[in-house]
């Protein structure tokens, strides 16, 4: 179980003014839930699950991990506890194959076909992958998928994955999103996902909708839901939701 | 073989025994072993400073081992080796030098390797350097490749300098026929106050002819390493060359890529990156359980592969 407890991340802006990215942020993440992360652009999302995989560190709050106050462990620790965190960009090596990625995920020496199956999950011919190197030769959309592959391959008690669908094309976004809601239906642990697609928030068990840095509402999809389509469908009409002036859901 | 030798003839060859085939093992300054095959002929040169190795035309999927050992501190020498490989074959020739010092008198071998390769064959050229032992002596090795690949043929050269070298001067030139290439793929690791320069010049002289020299380096702690890297294309021909370099710690690198067309139809390109292990790769496998140690290691230990 992992709760954040008013959490809050604060920078200096260029006027070397203080600017909130997040500001007072709770909320309790049980077990084996699916819970989606929406909201608008550059309300803070991203920076909220960096600061879950310890990337970044809370200038205020506290967080917890099955009980324990994971506030000042590092990466590896969280890591090793059971956190896994996939890039919204994933990261490129030369020289470090897909095999040995998945490998170190697993954390343990795995053999070729047990990495393949992780490969043909997120719907990559594993014989063409499992040997190249993780370097710019690989697409934006192939990275993706081995991100996804390697968070799969952790098996850990929870996963964030940041916007797995940004820089994919719609189409084969569709073939991923089976992806997740395997993983949901197989309870590979707890997932948290910040993702702006119908789709993934539909496969949910619960919303939370963070804009302005604030978590300003948390639901079932039944409860979130249908207010935000109706705002993104009718972006003139946001009197009455001031979160959607500043762009609305993309 | 004492010991010593034979780890280092290990490292440096992967050989635990005396291998089949054709080969060479230079212990010393002096020969230890030397065999020839059928095809294969292995000869002292006649100024006894070297071998002379003759590959016979059609010779296929055969090997020669000729490792050098160096495990007597103070040895200074100069070995010339030179390669004659006929016409349609396809050989692999595995070089390497160990130096173990364990006193303070350095040791050093220059090896000057020449290639003459004739027509249609193909040549894998495998290279490792490597020192060991604790002395405060240096170990110095300056290994010169100068090769010609004729008309057909393909020549690919890799060649790692891991460990334990203090200094080195590699110079590797080339010069290639119509429709021979030649690949090489360096990988340097330097550490502590180590110096390494390693320089590579390749005409290609003849039509279609192409050559791809790819360096990968490490420079860690107050080491320092010079790449240069010239393509001269006098033909309708295609070169590229590449430099990736990573510094860990207060290193210093240079890389010096230089391409000359001289023919409207010679396609050149030039790659050349130096930098730290980026922040965002250690965070990559540190979300995967790594240290930040570990996860360095496991960046270079892949990037050198």
């Amino acid at each position: 179980m992992l709760e954040l407890r008013d959490v809050s991340f604060r920078v200096d802006d260029e006027k070397d003014k203080e600017k909130d990215i997040l500001e007072h942020v709770s909320f309790t993440l049980e077990d084996n839930k699916f819970v989606a992360i929406t909201g608008p652009n550059g309300g803070g999302k991203s920076t909220l699950a960096k600061i879950i995989a310890g990337i970044l560190k809370p200038t205020d709050g506290k967080l917890f991990f099955d009980g324990e106050d994971i506030t000042d462990w590092s990466v590896t620790d969280r890591a090793k506890a059971g956190i896994s965190y996939a890039f919204q960009q994933p990261v490129r090596f030369k020289g470090v194959t897909v095999f040995d990625l998945i490998n170190l995920a697993a954390g343990k020496e795995i053999s070729l076909s047990g990495a393949c199956q992780y490969l043909s999950e997120v719907g990559l011919c594993a014989k063409d992958y499992i040997n190249r190197e993780v370097n710019a030769s690989l697409s934006g959309g192939e990275m993706k998928r081995i991100e996804i592959a390697t968070v799969m391959a952790r098996n850990t008690k929870l996963s964030v994955f940041d916007e797995p669908e940004a820089g994919i094309d719609l189409w084969s976004f569709q073939n991923l999103i089976h992806v997740f809601e395997n993983l949901h239906k197989e309870k590979h642990g707890s997932i948290l996902i910040i993702s702006h697609q119908e789709r993934i928030l539909n496969t949910a068990d619960e919303i939370l909708v963070i804009a302005e840095g604030k978590l300003v509402k948390r639901g079932t999809r039944e409860e979130v839901l249908p207010g935000l389509l109706n705002a993104a469908d009718a972006p003139e009409d946001t009197a009455n939701c001031a979160i959607w002036q500043k762009g609305g859901l993309n | 073989m004492d010991t010593i030798q034979k780890e280092l003839l290990e490292a440096v060859s992967g050989l635990h025994e005396i291998p089949v085939g054709a080969y060479n093992i230079r212990t010393n300054g002096k020969t230890e072993a030397r065999n020839s095959t059928e095809h294969i002929e292995i000869l002292p040169r006649e100024s006894g400073d070297g071998i002379i190795i003759r590959i016979k035309p059609g010779t296929k999927n055969e090997s020669v081992h000729i490792p050098v050992v160096l495990s007597q501190a103070g040895l200074k020498e100069t070995v010339y080796n030179d390669f004659y490989i006929g016409d349609d074959c396809d050989v692999t020739i595995i070089a390497g030098c160990g130096i173990h010092c364990g006193t303070d008198d350095g040791s050093q071998h220059d090896g000057i390797h020449s290639f003459f390769i004739g027509k249609n064959s193909r040549v894998k050229y495998v290279e490792k350097h490597y020192g060991s032992g604790d002395g405060k002596g240096q170990r110095i090795m300056n290994p010169e490749t100068i090769i010609e690949v004729g008309e057909n043929s393909y020549m690919e050269m890799d060649t790692a300098q891991i460990k334990g070298v203090d200094s080195t001067i590699r110079k590797t030139t080339a010069k290639l026929a119509e429709h021979a290439s030649i690949k090489v793929m360096e990988r340097l690791m330097t550490h502590g106050t180590q110096k390494a320069e390693s320089r590579f010049i390749v005409d290609m002289n003849g039509e279609d002819s192409g050559a791809n020299i790819i360096s990968r380096s490490v420079a860690r702690d107050d080491s320092y390493q010079l790449f240069q890297s010239v393509l001269n294309g006098n033909a309708k021909c295609s070169g590229h060359t590449e430099c990736d370099a990573i510094i860990v710690g207060n290193a210093k690198i240079s890389s010096i890529p230089e391409i000359s067309a001289n023919n409207s139809d010679a396609a050149l390109i030039h790659e050349a990156a130096i930098g730290k292990i980026a922040g965002e790769q250690i965070i990559k496998l540190m979300t995967l359980g790594l240290t930040e140690e570990e996860a360095e290691e496991q960046i270079i230990s892949g990037f050198l592969k």
